[in-house]
């Protein structure tokens, strides 16, 4: 037994070694408790966390909403919306108890009673329990009541409190446009410091995206052919077979793009292309992001046309369903300019991917579902046997599987077999479902958590963002004055073929 | 989810013979559709008493999600010459009626004699998946079966309450971690204790109170002496203490470990009231006057602090992993490696094999 004894200053003795590290008693304090997000996913992942033993030794939620109503009313929403959504059965024992230390502040966001409620609460927990709690606010609630909250936070003073840590976590979209992100950013920060502050992409949550950094950064068998010198051309793409549902009020505001290309697809491409950081804290990854976000020139708005085209789903069938066209949803505008389908051509102008083109390309109503980015080699420079007779030598791709089938597939020029040398491609593929027992965590239980824990490796900085939306912003810019016509595709279909004019010759879009 | 599976058996085998049954089963199911993938993560070889096969049948299938992707029992029955066998392959019935991709696994039950025991790993060798970690589990003893098969195994998965003498099972423990990598399912009995305790103490106005810990409890389910005696090896090696040896009647030890400002007294008491195996309660003392209370109770873990101010009581919330859930939790250690397991069993082999 040689550990030395305990100092206040040291790290806990008694974490070193647990697969799970303590997390401070914390109060959770959810705006818009009530709403969708919270009912669906964050009260199924804090049941999943209690269930899990996951949560803090010392934890208490409040729910805040504008609809008033009393503490047992807010438990019994909960407890639906638990039974509803988690991803487990839940235990009653453990919901009881979890639910036994729920409360609930009604209230307008800009009232201020609603506020002091809050404080009145947090400083019952802290004597009660004889500690003072750490505090995470999470932003629940439509982006416009994202600056009014953190304000009141800071001007009720609930923005710090000695002894604890003070966290503000805050839901995407941070803004609609470069200036809106700059502005959220700038109130936000001129209450809370940066460090307090976790924007969510949930993205960043789920475990097949952090697997990107692991088989970049654990297996040198990638990295010396990780750039210019041996990558032809890259494609990211996030196709979705559904159509959107009851969201026009969100979706026809927001579109393709500002829906998953400036926030998730950039943060995959950030993820692909960025150098290996010197540690793999939260700043040192983000560093390394940012940079790569930066070596993105933002395009021209009067020359949007030439890396971009945007489309809208007409009528079609997915499946063996005959589904409407976008313009015919329901709260579309009949002459909505909204796309549901975004195809890019960026450039990140780096020494490692100067001149490799990076397409990204997202829809609604497409074939299918999937989530993958595909690498593609540039060809062998010389081959030194005929291969008549055979498809022939393809050049190798790297395709990274984010869903729906988690995996990494990777496509090798083999010899068919018999008397002649015929080549034709063929895939080796690992499946993550196969290799591993565990089954994935919810992507908000592990955010909550890092919230939390005050990790913030998996969410998003104000430069980031900001770095995000100035590529975004110019596109938006050149659509919004009229570059570039909305084109249509079939919905069901691999999207419009119009896409097919951003690529370079001889180069074509992976089947969706 | 119910499951659907391809079975073949056959008296008289070998393992040769088996070795084709599965690829063929293999070949026949990927027959049935595209999406259809053998799950490759490691092998379990478990033996276990022929008359009690069924049990540990249901055990494994218990797991869930933690299955082994190629389980091989070997059910032992006394007098036995040859061998039968039958296996299966299974995946999950929705993912193949969804289209999905069906991740299966692999399960092979061979029935053999005892006389089969000393050279068991040339029956299992071709039957498990090469390059994939291979993990033997004997819950019913026969410690020569574990001997051969630790050629080829790298893990062995043991569960020390199970044994007749904690000591014997520490001992068992302590030999086996010389040849092999030991996950000790009375150790994760212990996982949500040392959690907890962990984190009582992390917020730093309590830290300081590690260091003038005067005394430590565990409660255990009276035949969960070894995972007791491990968890207060545990502590005692975190916090630098000199373990002194545990005395007493089996049911309830006491001792004492050396700290650098004191000692601590050492409690182990048993708990007739506790149904399960493993630990129902701690208690921690501090010269300062602080007392920490864990039980079990509804819910999770009940808490209670004493102080000299007063007393608070709170709910650790947590679900209880059951007996299925702790077995799961063995197999998916199989994958990690827990550096706190050695020196706690080491600390704990200090205490009560003295």
């Amino acid at each position: 037994m040689t550990v030395a004894p305990p100092r206040t200053d040291q790290a806990n003795p008694l974490a070193e070694g647990l697969e799970r590290q303590p997390i401070r008693p914390t109060i959770l304090t959810v705006f818009g408790a009530t709403g969708d997000l919270s009912r669906r996913k964050l009260l199924p992942a804090i049941y999943n966390l209690a269930h899990e033993g996951a949560l803090p030794e010392r934890f208490h939620l409040v729910g805040c909403s504008r609809s008033d109503m009393p503490h047992g009313d807010f438990r019994e929403m909960a407890r639906n919306a638990i039974e509803e959504f988690s991803r487990r059965k839940p235990d009653e024992k453990v919901l009881s108890k979890l639910l036994e230390d729920m409360r609930f502040v009604g209230g307008n966001f800009a009232d201020d009673s609603a506020y002091d409620k809050i404080a009145e609460l947090h400083g019952e927990f802290d004597e009660q329990a004889g500690i003072v709690f750490n505090r995470v606010f999470y932003l629940s609630t439509a982006p416009t009541f994202f600056p009014l909250i953190v304000e009141k936070l800071g001007e009720h003073e609930l923005d710090s409190h000695e002894g604890a840590d003070v966290r503000v976590v805050i839901e995407k979209p941070i803004g609609t446009n470069l200036a809106e992100a700059r502005e959220l950013n700038q109130r936000v920060l001129a209450v809370l410091d940066e460090s307090q502050v976790f924007r969510i992409d949930h993205y960043l949550g789920k475990e097949t995206v952090q697997n990107i950094l692991a088989l970049r950064f654990a297996n040198e068998l990638f990295e010396p052919i990780w750039n210019r010198n041996y990558v032809d051309y890259v494609q990211i793409t996030a196709a979705e077979s559904v159509g959107i549902g009851s969201r026009a009020g969100y979706y026809d505001g927001a579109g393709a793009l500002r829906d998953l290309v400036q926030n998730h697809m950039l943060q995959l491409l950030a993820l692909l292309c960025m150098e290996p950081p010197v540690s793999f804290s939260a700043d040192a990854i983000r560093d390394e992001k940012v940079k790569v976000l930066h070596a993105i020139h933002p395009p021209d708005p009067e020359r949007v046309e030439e890396m971009a085209l945007r489309a809208r789903y007409a009528e079609g069938v997915v499946g063996d369903e005959e589904v409407r066209g976008y313009l015919d949803e329901d709260g579309v505008a009949p002459d909505s300019q909204t796309p549901t389908y975004a195809a890019l051509r960026l450039e990140v102008d780096n020494w490692r991917w100067a001149g490799v083109p990076i397409y990204l390309r997202t829809g609604k109503r497409l074939a299918r579902k999937v989530t993958e980015i595909a690498i593609t080699l540039k060809p062998v420079p010389h081959l030194a046997f005929d291969h008549e007779g055979s498809v022939g030598v393809q050049p190798n791709q790297i395709v990274l599987a984010v869903e729906p089938n988690e995996g990494v597939t990777i496509s090798l020029g083999a010899k068919i077999p018999g008397s002649r040398m015929r080549i034709r491609p063929v895939n080796m593929e690992f499946l993550y479902g196969t290799a591993f027992l565990s089954e994935s965590p919810e992507a908000y239980e592990r955010l909550i958590t890092d919230a939390m824990r005050g990790d913030a490796t998996l969410f998003t900085r104000d430069d980031e963002v900001e770095a995000q939306w100035t590529i975004v912003d110019p596109i938006l810019a050149g659509w919004d004055a009229g570059r570039g016509p909305v084109a249509e595709y079939e919905a069901g279909t691999s999207g419009p073929a119009e896409a097919d004019t951003l690529l370079r010759p001889g180069e074509r879009w992976r089947a969706i | 989810m119910s499951e659907s599976a391809a079975v073949w058996s056959e008296r008289g085998t070998t393992p040769a013979k088996i070795d084709a049954a599965l690829r063929e089963l293999l070949k026949e199911r990927r027959a049935h559709g595209e999406r259809y993938a053998p799950a490759r993560v490691l092998n379990l070889v478990v033996v276990a008493d022929r008359d009690w096969q069924g049990e540990i049948l249901n055990r494994l299938e218990g797991v869930g999600r933690y299955h082994a992707s190629r389980t091989i029992v070997c059910a032992v029955e006394d007098g036995r010459d040859e061998i039968d066998a039958w296996a299966s392959m299974e995946a999950e019935e929705d993912d193949i009626v969804a289209g999905r991709l069906a991740v299966a696994h692999e399960d092979v039950v061979l029935e053999l004699g005892t006389q089969h025991l000393e050279h068991l790993d040339r029956i299992v060798d071709p039957l498990v998946v090469t390059d994939l970690p291979t993990v033997v589990w004997s819950p019913h003893g026969h410690p020569e079966a574990v001997d051969a098969l630790l050629g080829l195994a790298q893990v062995v998965l043991i569960d020390s309450v199970t044994e007749p003498s904690a000591r014997g099972a520490l001992d068992r423990a302590a030999s086996l971690a010389e040849q092999a990598y030991v996950v000790d399912l009375a150790w994760l009995r212990s996982t949500p204790w040392r959690e907890r305790v962990a984190s009582t103490f992390d917020p730093p106005q309590w830290r300081p109170e590690l260091a003038c810990i005067s005394g430590f409890t565990v409660r255990y389910c009276p035949d969960s002496e070894a995972a007791a005696a491990l968890l207060v090896g545990w502590l005692g090696n975190r916090l630098g203490w000199t373990p002194g040896p545990l005395t007493g009647e089996p049911g309830s030890l006491h001792g004492t470990a050396r700290g650098d400002d004191g000692d601590i007294a050492i409690s182990l008491e048993a708990d007739p009231s506790m149904p399960i195996p493993g630990l129902s309660g701690v208690t921690v003392e501090t010269r300062s006057g602080l007392m920490l209370t864990l039980d079990r109770g509804a819910g999770g873990l009940r808490a209670r602090r004493t102080t000299t101010e007063g007393e608070q009581s709170w709910t650790v919330l947590g679900a209880s992993r059951g007996e299925a859930g702790i077995l799961g939790e063995g197999i998916r250690q199989a994958l990690l490696r827990d550096k706190g397991y050695g020196p706690a069993l080491a600390a704990a082999r200090e205490m009560i094999c003295q």
